[in-house]
């Protein structure tokens, strides 16, 4: 009888869950937010809503920039680019069933197209081209005022699936926290399987990646296309979320925002992405609460506090880069090993 | 003919005053890469910051242009030195998503902090005279000139300065081979110093020439994405494709503005970007940039 745990073959090794106890605590989790709108109020919902729409885009940009390495500066763009392509072909008359995946395909072939500089660029010069594609398709929204209303925005029809309604927001919760489910179980298997193996080769030495066989191009696009489809589903539930889109829900300051998450969260970790979005909006509603009351406290310096969300968001960036390179899921192993042999730990 | 030559002037002067500006602030991201390896993405905060501390010196207080802008560059040194020792020292060896990360949070916070000081609104900030002069029948502002003057001169001086000054020749030998550098006596850390010193002051430079044309607002920190463009075409390591590329940049924001106009408005906003993306494709190292081969 092994005191511990102890990997005897490598299917062991990497099944996904790899004990008991972490299959129930996770049941209880997922129990508790299918539950959730029986006892949370409505903010609280929508909440949850924009958080499991960033933890889709998440999953999307922490493959391509924490698994294979290529930093993308644009990730907002895409899902400007789902939201538009879905809420056109609903306009259309197109079902959201169909809706749905033809935006994600769309968005991947864009974000192929700006991933092929990848074959020759890499680290700063890659950033570079994500931060063109971020202005292009910026752009191309504002200005293509007959596909996408141009800078007054357009109105998204409420898509339905089967009896999903996504004018009801407990129905676009429901569906937002199935296709959050769903995007982490593809992301944890693609990158258990031989294309997650090559895209940590391709991050960690690329050029021994190719020499032990690594398709470096295939496999560079592949990583740009799947984050792409991500950021694609994630804005197509974003435009249901948002009802009016515009070019401004999608500019670089989210780009940075999303790439800020799975920094605070964790480049490289599938958890990562969980943790950086809690604690990103977790911190922006605080955030919310102490703007609003010191704006009422002292309404004769209101300049100071308008940007104190800013400020506030700059310096843990600057923070977690210098103290905690690694994100809130490399400290969450940290702790959960300590307790594990706690009070015991020699 | 003659009129359209002039129109063709008129864009060409127009874009080249503006492209010398680019040039400016380019300079700043080519010399921080040239030393230090990094890319300064908060560069386009460092102009605004410069340019709202003129601004507010001279309307707010009351002090001679020249008084403020003396103040100003005081202040672009200690700004580029506490950054320098605050923020990027401890990220040296980091991978590059983490050195390009802390650059953009520190736009969030320099963002913010001008907000709080100065508010939302955008200033106007007329230093020079309004009344356009004629050149052969080609208009420019005063302001135009000055900014050509200015850029010229310092883009010269920094020329000589890396040719035949001491600190100059340092800074050429740490961006070369640090380590050889560091054994040839010369302190690594200073260098580094220094280079973000003359980045945030010729950038400031930049803020107070642009805020004078453009009036002076948060939005004056884009100036620092735009100029992306230029520092790739010219070459990220190179002082004079800095030079070139931000010259030719601004020159063609304006020709597209004045030619392309007609069939897809407001072109001119990412011309330069779509230039970039071409310039990646076919020549990632820009015209003077070094090239890194390797081969499997």
């Amino acid at each position: 009888m092994p005191s511990g745990l102890f990997h005897e073959t490598y299917q062991s090794d990497e099944r996904i869950f790899q004990t008991w106890f972490v299959k129930i605590w996770l049941i209880i989790f997922l129990l508790l937010l299918v539950l959730m709108p029986l006892f949370a109020s409505k903010y609280m919902l929508s909440n949850m809503t924009e958080v499991g729409i960033a933890i889709i885009a998440c999953h999307g940009l922490n493959l391509l920039t924490g698994f294979t390495g290529q930093i993308s500066l644009g990730h907002a763009a895409f899902l400007g680019v789902g939201a538009y392509a879905s809420s056109i072909l609903l306009a259309h008359g197109i079902p959201f069933t169909a809706a749905l995946p033809i935006a994600g395909a769309v968005t991947a072939l864009i974000g192929m197209i700006f991933g092929i500089p990848s074959l020759r660029l890499r680290g700063l010069y890659l950033a570079m081209a994500t931060i063109a594609a971020q202005f292009i398709i910026e752009f191309t929204i504002r200005r293509w005022d007959s596909l996408t209303g141009g800078v007054d925005g357009m109105f998204v029809e409420p898509g339905t699936i089967g009896p999903l309604h996504f004018n009801d927001r407990i129905h676009l919760y429901y569906m937002t926290f199935i296709m959050a489910v769903i995007a982490t179980i593809v992301i944890k298997n693609i990158i258990r399987a031989r294309s997650g193996r090559a895209f940590v080769a391709i991050r960690d030495r690329y050029l021994a990646a190719e020499v032990i066989g690594v398709n470096l191009f295939k496999y560079r696009l592949m990583s740009f296309a799947i984050a792409s489809f991500f950021a694609g589903v994630a804005g197509a539930l974003m435009a249901q979320y948002l009802e009016v889109i515009t070019h401004e829900s999608f500019t670089i300051h989210q780009s940075i925002d999303y790439l800020a998450m799975c920094i605070i969260g964790g480049l490289g970790h599938i958890t990562g992405a969980f943790f950086g979005v809690g604690f990103w909006f977790i911190l922006e509603r605080i955030l919310e609460v102490v703007t609003t009351t010191l704006i009422s406290s002292y309404p004769d310096h209101i300049t100071w506090f308008v940007s104190l969300r800013e400020i506030v968001f700059g310096c843990v960036i600057i923070f977690f880069l210098i103290f905690e390179p690694d994100g809130l899921a490399a400290r969450w192993r940290t702790i959960r090993a300590y307790w594990k042999l706690w009070p015991f730990s020699y | 003919m003659a009129n359209e030559f002039l129109y063709f002037m008129q864009f060409l002067l127009s874009g080249l005053s503006i492209g010398s500006i680019y040039a400016l602030v380019a300079l700043g991201f080519v010399l921080i890469y040239k030393s230090t390896s990094i890319l300064n993405l908060a560069q386009g905060e460092f102009l605004m910051v410069g340019a709202y501390i003129c601004l507010s010196l001279t309307l707010d207080y009351g002090l001679g242009f020249f008084t403020s802008f003396m103040i100003t560059m005081g202040f672009s040194v200690l700004l580029g030195l506490l950054v320098e020792r605050m923020i990027l020292r401890p990220l040296i060896g980091e991978p590059i998503i983490s050195v390009i990360m802390v650059t953009l949070g520190l736009t969030y916070v320099l963002r913010g902090v001008v907000i709080m000081i100065w508010g939302n609104d955008i200033r106007q900030f007329n230093v020079f005279p309004e009344q356009p002069i004629d050149l052969w029948g080609v208009k420019l502002t005063y302001l135009y000139l000055w900014s050509m003057g200015v850029s010229l001169l310092l883009l010269s001086f920094f020329a000589i300065f890396f040719k035949y000054a001491r600190t100059g020749i340092y800074m050429r030998a740490v961006a070369d081979h640090q380590t050889a550098a560091q054994s040839m006596g010369i302190s690594v850390k200073r260098i580094f110093a220094i280079s973000w010193c003359i980045a945030a002051v010729v950038s400031s430079i930049g803020g107070i020439l642009v805020g004078n044309i453009a009036g002076v607002g948060v939005d004056l920190s884009y100036i620092g994405l735009k100029v992306l463009p230029a520092v790739i075409l010219g070459g990220l390591d190179s002082v004079l494709g800095a030079i070139i590329g931000g010259l030719v940049v601004g020159v063609l924001e304006f020709l597209s503005a004045g030619y392309l106009d007609p069939y897809m408005p407001a072109i001119n906003e990412v011309f330069p970007f779509i230039v970039m993306v071409l310039v990646l494709m076919i020549k990632p190292y820009g015209l003077f940039g070094t090239e890194e081969i390797e081969r499997v």
